[in-house]
């Protein structure tokens, strides 16, 4: 396959149907290498101590990373489409979870009801938080709170 | 009788191979058991406050450590298959091995974290910011452990350049592994 960007994946079509496979070592370092640079952006994001760009850089980064492994490690987009849509399928069903109670674990009172405990415990943890913290006892980390 | 070997191990009825096929499925499961661990942690993040005050004691530098060490793993995962493909067994299982290194350091690091964490006060019953932490960090670690024990079964396979398919196999696996990791680190170590 001479699309360096995107080697082909093992087990598939190339040995299946006896072609001969060619070397992708170089793509995937090259890979490997632009994942760790969003490791380092994703890391230095929070000391700019703006929330939407640590948001954008741990969050939006890791999307980035789970997208470029599974295109070009496991080759996703490469295996028969409905090995995608089992994907997507599992990936919605977290998401109807996630909707469905969501509501109820985010919010402690609603127009008929009252998480009384849920209530106490942050009040509880408010209270009892250290007028100082940091990692493992540390200076601050980052000097952002979510 | 000789022995034969079962045909769900080279079949193709889907125009998936059986064994390749069975590993998406494991990935399916995969993905319903950690999507629920960590979108309740997402969800109980956001609808308590005073947690903030807790994820400030996680080590960033050892969390970022950690994710380099499964990323480069991966690239040995996705080297091995590479190597198979080539029918270099040897390469692959040589591949395999430094996967296993990389899983074995990941590892060892998480021990000394947590035992910090642990002599620090920070258990899983001291609050339930920790309880998730354990919890999804723990589950994460035992996919890591089951994957290498796997793995070096399968590599001593390779090196007798036997059963070069599977490398593909574990390899998919382990690209799961480290993509649960690539949301664990910014929920547990980032978001402060």
């Amino acid at each position: 396959m001479s699309d360096t960007s995107h080697p082909a994946p093992a087990g598939t079509a190339a040995v299946a149907e006896g072609h001969a496979h060619v070397d992708h070592t170089q793509a995937y370092v090259k890979i490997w290498a632009t994942l760790v640079v969003l490791l380092i952006i994703s890391v230095a994001g929070p000391f700019l101590g703006i929330r939407w760009v640590t948001l954008i850089t741990a969050f939006g980064i890791a999307v980035v990373k789970a997208y470029m492994v599974a295109k070009h490690f496991m080759h996703i987009d490469l295996e028969r489409k409905w090995i995608l849509y089992l994907v997507a399928t599992m990936l919605a069903l977290m998401a109807v979870m996630v909707g469905g109670v969501s509501p109820d674990v985010m919010q402690h009172h609603g127009r008929n009801w009252t998480n009384v405990a849920a209530q106490e415990v942050v009040e509880k943890g408010l209270k009892e938080a250290p007028a100082e913290h940091g990692e493992h006892g540390a200076a601050p980390a980052h000097g952002e709170k979510p | 009788m000789a022995a034969h070997r079962p045909i769900a191990t080279t079949r193709s009825a889907t125009g998936i191979p059986t064994g390749r096929l069975a590993v998406w499925w494991v990935i399916a499961s995969e993905i319903v058991i950690f999507g629920g661990v960590l979108g309740s942690y997402l969800m109980h993040r956001l609808g308590h406050p005073e947690w903030e005050h807790q994820s400030v004691h996680t080590n960033t530098w050892i969390g970022a450590f950690n994710t380099l060490v499964l990323l480069t793993s991966s690239l040995f995962a996705v080297l091995a298959h590479n190597a198979a493909e080539l029918k270099n067994g040897k390469k692959a299982a040589n591949f395999l091995m430094l996967t296993c290194l990389g899983a074995l350091t990941f590892m060892v690091v998480k021990g000394f974290e947590w035992t910090h964490e642990i002599q620090s006060g920070f258990t899983m019953q001291s609050n339930m910011f920790w309880s998730f932490y354990y919890t999804a960090a723990g589950l994460h670690g035992l996919h890591v452990l089951a994957g290498a024990i796997i793995m070096l079964f399968i590599a001593a396979d390779a090196r007798k350049n036997q059963e070069l398919q599977r490398v593909e196999a574990i390899g998919i696996y382990w690209h799961f592994v480290d993509i649960v990791w690539v949301f664990l680190f910014p929920l547990l170590y980032i978001a402060k």
